[in-house]
């Protein structure tokens, strides 16, 4: 059964990797600091993880441990994405035709 | 319907917008409604996950995302454009962090587990532990806490290889056996974090963009080793799709620079600082502001060649109000930028964003230097490297092959540097010599306001 889900799961990894470089490559070069800080706060997704290791109460070390890690995961994220937004938002048309 | 199907159907359609998202970022009128629509994929992961039957507690999770966001919040808000590489740094490190802190936690929770578990969390723990402590040291040496200078030590390679294979057979015997292994699995975190110490320490400060998109690819890999530790696909395919974009952009600025990314890891470049291609003959003319503006005043065609040094002079504003007066006078003004300008990719771009310059006046480098012979005069202002012609025309030159904004094929370039001294890379500049090339000497800022001063009266 194991081994099964590990199948499935890398199966998954592996289309995520080609439909990642697929979407990336389109990205022209201006963009390319708010997609890294965008990437990055997607990468704070482990806060999933991280939310379920604060809550599961397995014991006290494992709990602190989680906490720990809902702190930075959510640190990664809200940073991420506000500053991510916060340079869009310099990113505009010439004329003022801001769309 | 059972809470379990919700649950994943909503991971679904996160995942859904997460690809969106991303898809929306690759032009900069949707780039806006991309984050927004990958934050709500974000938002409705976390939010469903709070309603998974494991989560008892709740009030350490409440603490954990109360302080998390508090700090996050404080962060983006505060940040400099110009620190921009440094936040993202840390924000790569924190999610390697965190990877780390999940796979302990799960081990230590329940030390129980299969073969295949113990592996997942091996990935994670090896990999968010490298993402963390090499994002720290990328961050040091970014703000000048470290010498941006490579470190290099006697032994320092196989140091690397022992501790790197010392991981492989630690690790395989952990797996093996990880309800016995407890201390096994301290050393692996603890041989994780030496290596990525070990791996960032030796690469200089001018190979920084590269670092810092590799670790961003490493950040989202270990998101998705903890994708596997927990059985999610949320995690794998958000943690896959970072990981594709930080290797795409690795390998964007490894060619920008004409390297081997195992160059830029390995070599060392730029330890060695005695100025290299010493060719170089002749005397630099320079030029007062004054006089560079007669040329600048009968100028049609204006090419900006913007590099780091700008952004050290905090000159971006200075220079957009002297572009709208050029072009008041009836020049066109266009921005050359060189893919490696900044201390990340694409930081440039941003940084002129934020003086307000607009983005459809960027060119990019290949479609510039077809039309250089076009160009009146090349104003480069605080880029050095990225113009060197050296890397075109000097086969000894250690940049030789480098693609470069080929400013020295331009009528007139004028270049706006501080002092004669050699850029980032060691390397002296033989554009400087040119007959076409004048030096204006002096802070970027201040020469551009005298310019605008002459312009205006």
């Amino acid at each position: 059964m194991d081994i099964q889900i590990a199948i499935l799961l890398a199966f998954v990894l592996m289309l995520s990797i080609f439909l990642g470089f697929e979407l990336i490559s389109k990205v022209p070069s201006t963009l390319h600091t708010p997609l890294m800080s965008g990437a990055n706060a997607v990468s704070g997704i482990t806060l999933v993880g991280a939310l379920i290791c604060a809550g599961m109460d397995q014991g006290f070390l494992s709990t602190i441990m989680g906490f720990f890690a809902v702190i930075f995961a959510t640190v990664n994220i809200v940073g991420g994405y506000l500053v991510t937004h916060r340079m869009l938002a310099m990113f505009k048309k010439k004329e003022g035709g801001e769309k | 319907m059972s809470t379990d199907l919700i649950i994943h159907l909503s991971y679904l359609l996160s995942a859904v917008l997460f690809v969106l998202g991303l898809k929306l970022l690759g032009s900069p009128v949707s780039a806006r409604k991309g984050n927004l629509l990958s934050s709500l994929g974000m938002f409705l992961a976390v939010a469903v996950t709070l309603l998974s039957k494991e989560i008892i507690d709740f009030t350490w999770i409440f603490a954990g995302v109360v302080v998390g966001s508090f700090i996050g919040v404080i962060c983006a808000r505060r940040v400099e454009m110009t620190k921009m590489p440094e936040m993202v740094a840390l924000l790569n490190g924190f999610g390697g962090l965190s990877s780390l802190l999940v796979g302990w936690s799960i081990y230590h929770a329940n030390p129980f587990i299969s073969f295949f578990t113990a592996s997942t969390i091996y990935l994670s723990i090896l990999i968010g532990g490298v993402t963390f402590t090499g994002s720290m040291i990328a961050w040091a040496k970014l703000n000048g806490k470290m010498k941006g200078k490579p470190i290099i030590f006697t032994g320092q390679k196989v140091l690397n290889v022992i501790t790197l294979g010392s991981l492989l057979v630690l690790g395989i015997l952990y797996m093996n056996s990880p309800a016995s292994s407890y201390d096994l699995f301290i050393a692996l975190a603890i041989g994780s974090l030496l290596l990525g110490i070990l791996s960032v320490i030796p690469i200089g400060g001018a190979d920084m963009p590269v670092v810092i998109s590799l670790l961003n690819s490493y950040s989202g890999l270990a998101a998705a080793a903890t994708g596997f530790v927990i059985q999610n696909n949320v995690l794998i395919v958000s943690g896959a799709l970072v990981g594709a974009s930080g290797i795409i952009l690795t390998s964007i600025m490894c060619k920008a620079m004409n390297r081997s990314l195992s160059n830029v890891l390995f070599s060392g470049f730029g330890s060695n600082n005695q100025a290299a291609g010493g060719g170089v003959t002749g005397t630099a003319k320079s030029l007062t502001a004054q006089d560079a503006y007669f040329v600048l005043e009968a100028a049609k065609s204006i090419l900006v060649v913007p590099g780091y040094g700008l952004a050290v002079a905090q000159a971006q504003h200075s220079l957009k109000e002297l572009a709208a007066l050029f072009e008041k006078n009836g020049a066109e003004v266009k921005y050359a930028i060189h893919p490696v300008a900044g201390r990340m990719p694409g930081h440039m771009n941003v940084l002129l964003a934020e003086a307000g310059i607009s983005y459809d006046q960027l060119i990019e480098m290949d479609d510039i230097n077809p039309v250089m012979e076009s160009v009146d005069v090349c104003m480069v202002i605080g880029a050095n490297d990225v113009v060197n012609p050296a890397a075109k025309e000097d086969d000894t030159s250690p940049i030789y092959g480098m693609p470069i904004i080929e400013t020295h094929r331009a009528k007139n370039v004028f270049v706006l540097k501080r002092t004669m001294a050699s850029g980032f890379a060691g390397i002296e500049n033989p554009l400087f010599f040119k007959e076409n090339s004048n030096m204006i000497f002096g802070d970027a800022k201040k020469t551009l306001q005298s310019l605008v001063q002459e312009l205006k009266s």
